[in-house]
């Protein structure tokens, strides 16, 4: 019988045949955190190790809290910087970086047929690419420093059959809402998903960085597309090392297959306070909103902001608003420069902040205060995420978001097309 | 190798019923814990469970929070493995982690009862009973050592010790 990426992927580097359910032990192709270095270098320390095993395979980008936005997070920073030094890891990316799983795909570390773990939940994104890529814990990350070594579970795979077309003005982030609204925050509870079927080869390298990114929202352990020329192309000029692509097996053996047609789908937004309440636009155009974030690891890609773009050119920012927005990375920050796309988000009245989460965690740059409202094109709408208990959080595409900065309420962007 | 009694329950067995949420932010030892083992699901289970017995139940066993507390309760109480159809994801790795074994096989959870003595052995694969073998993936060698080291910790601090030896040997 055949066999699905993820298998192959974890069967290879484990050295034997492996299947769904399996328990494996692997050496992962990088190990990836963050600002939470500061707190896997402790963990690391209760070890007893003086040297991490394999430098080479660390990645560390800061990118929570850039720059630091008080001297808790300076100290972090500070301490993580000595550490990269002491320990002399190769890859590490300071404050003009962007995030993480912005700057690991861009910078040629996310490829097909890696293993790649990382101390954070969206980590999966590098399955965009091809890679299986899985979220740890940071004692998890702490001991693989220590050990070049992860176990893994095999996980069985859900895979989505894509058909039809996304009609203009509706983009993967709602096809991503759409699917967990539907099916529910649990529904690839550790399970791998793959994106397939016809219309997997039309989304673009971004947009399967926002589906890759959202399965995290669906509980899933990875979730992938197929390497395919679109995706080899765009790696050309940034692999850092040669690669095997790797894809699923004609008879590989699913746990269970959704089919979906983009034929019918329109723009969606999850509603406060999970991400699975989601709603058509349509079902809550008008909802007044004080504050709009265009950026994330979700959704912060030069082709987001140019889609907000092409709303917001020409037009204001509606004056009761206040519109964040932060390019995902320094490279998606010059691009956006070169197209004209941040001229025209500066000209409309948009607040244009440095590469990083920004506000999306709730740490620092445009917290919300008690009864306020923002819309965000970020992954995750919790109670509290981004201020105030008693603020709320939409979720939603650039374009729905550039749409509604610009009428003040949350708005259809086919409206403006 | 070891033998114990079978204490079988059904789905969705959660971490709130494993270890009440009420305990979760008291700092107690393993021993402690263990006298709130699925306390809120089985009242007779904590006073009755002896070292080696198995629990077997059926999907998604551990769902809900994140809580550590309900792996190593279980590991306290004696709890030589959990065998179920199916693990919710963070109690599956916690539970390893920790030094729990957790063991996937839909034939054990069908044929085995309360009561049921059984041997597990996770080298090999194998939960023996009068029931017939009921055979599993083999665990890797290294996740063996993470259980029987007791769990990720120990095992890391273990490894990196035989390294440190090795590398003043160099
Ligand atoms: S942008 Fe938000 S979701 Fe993405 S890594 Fe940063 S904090 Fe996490």
């Amino acid at each position: 019988m055949g066999k699905t990426l993820t298998e192959k992927v974890l069967g290879r580097k484990a050295g034997q045949d492996v299947v769904a359910g399996e328990v494996v032990s692997v050496s992962p192709d990088y190990v990836l955190s963050h600002d939470n270095s500061a707190a896997i270098i402790q963990e690391f320390r209760k070890l007893g190790v003086r040297k991490v095993k394999a430098p080479g395979k660390i990645v560390i980008v800061l990118d929570h809290i850039v720059p630091a936005a008080d001297e808790k997070y300076a100290q972090n920073h500070k301490s993580i910087r000595e550490f990269v030094a002491e320990q002399g890891l190769p890859h590490f990316f300071d404050i003009n970086a962007g995030i993480c799983h912005q700057v690991l795909p861009e910078q040629g570390f996310a490829l097909p047929g890696l293993v790649i773990v990382g101390s954070d939940s969206h980590t999966p994104s590098y399955g965009a690419l091809g890679a299986f890529a899985a979220g740890i814990g940071r004692t998890e990350t702490a001991c693989t420093w220590a050990t070049d070594e992860i176990w893994l579970r095999v996980p069985e795979t859900l895979r989505i059959d894509l058909a039809g077309r996304l009609r203009p003005g509706v983009f993967a982030k709602d096809l991503s809402l759409k699917l967990i609204g539907d099916h529910g925050a649990e529904m690839a509870n550790y399970k791998a998903v793959e994106f397939a079927g016809p219309a997997a080869p039309d989304f673009s390298v971004g947009a399967r960085l926002t589906l890759a990114n959202m399965s995290a929202e669906m509980g899933a352990k990875n979730g992938y597309f197929a390497p395919d020329d679109k995706a080899l192309k765009w790696l050309e000029g940034r692999a850092r090392a040669p690669f095997v692509p790797v894809a699923s097996d004609p008879d590989a053996s699913y746990e269970s297959v959704l089919p979906f047609n983009l034929d019918g789908l329109e723009p969606q937004v999850a509603c406060p306070h999970t991400v699975d309440n989601v709603k058509p636009v349509a079902a809550v155009a008008g909802k007044p909103v004080d504050q709009v974030l265009i950026g994330t690891c979700t959704n912060g890609r030069l082709e987001d902001l140019e889609a907000a773009a092409a709303i917001l050119k020409g037009r204001r920012v509606h004056p009761s608003v206040r519109v964040l927005v932060i390019p995902a990375s320094w490279q998606v920050y010059r691009e956006a420069l070169g197209s004209g796309a941040l001229a025209a988000l500066v000209e409309a009245g948009c607040v244009i902040l440095n590469s990083g989460c920004g506000p999306c965690l709730g740490a620092h740059e445009g917290l919300m205060a008690a009864g306020e409202v923002t819309l965000s094109t970020s992954n995750r709408n919790f109670r509290g995420r981004m201020g105030h208990r008693d603020s709320e959080i939409y979720l939603a595409s650039p374009a729905t978001a550039a749409a509604t900065a610009v009428a003040g309420r949350i708005t259809d962007p086919r409206e403006f097309s | 190798m070891s033998r114990g009694l079978v204490w079988k329950y059904g789905d969705n067995v959660n971490t709130d019923v494993i270890f009440p949420g009420r305990y979760t932010y008291q700092i107690m030892t393993p021993e402690e814990m263990a006298v709130h083992a699925l306390e809120d699901l089985d009242p007779a289970f904590a006073k009755n469970v002896r070292p080696g017995d198995v629990i077997v139940a059926g999907k998604n066993f551990g769902s809900g929070s994140s809580r550590e507390q309900a792996a190593t309760c279980l590991k306290a109480a004696g709890v030589r493995a959990v065998v179920a159809r199916s693990f919710a994801r963070i109690y599956f790795r916690n539970a390893i982690n920790i030094g729990l074994p957790v063991v996937q096989s839909d034939e054990a959870v069908d044929a085995l009862e309360t009561g049921d003595p059984v041997d597990l052995d996770l080298g090999r694969g194998e939960i023996r009973s009068a029931k017939g073998t009921f055979r599993f993936r083999p665990l890797p060698p290294s996740v063996i050592g993470i259980i029987a080291a007791g769990g990720l910790i120990e095992y890391t601090k273990a490894r990196l010790a035989d390294r440190e030896i090795e590398d003043q040997q160099e």
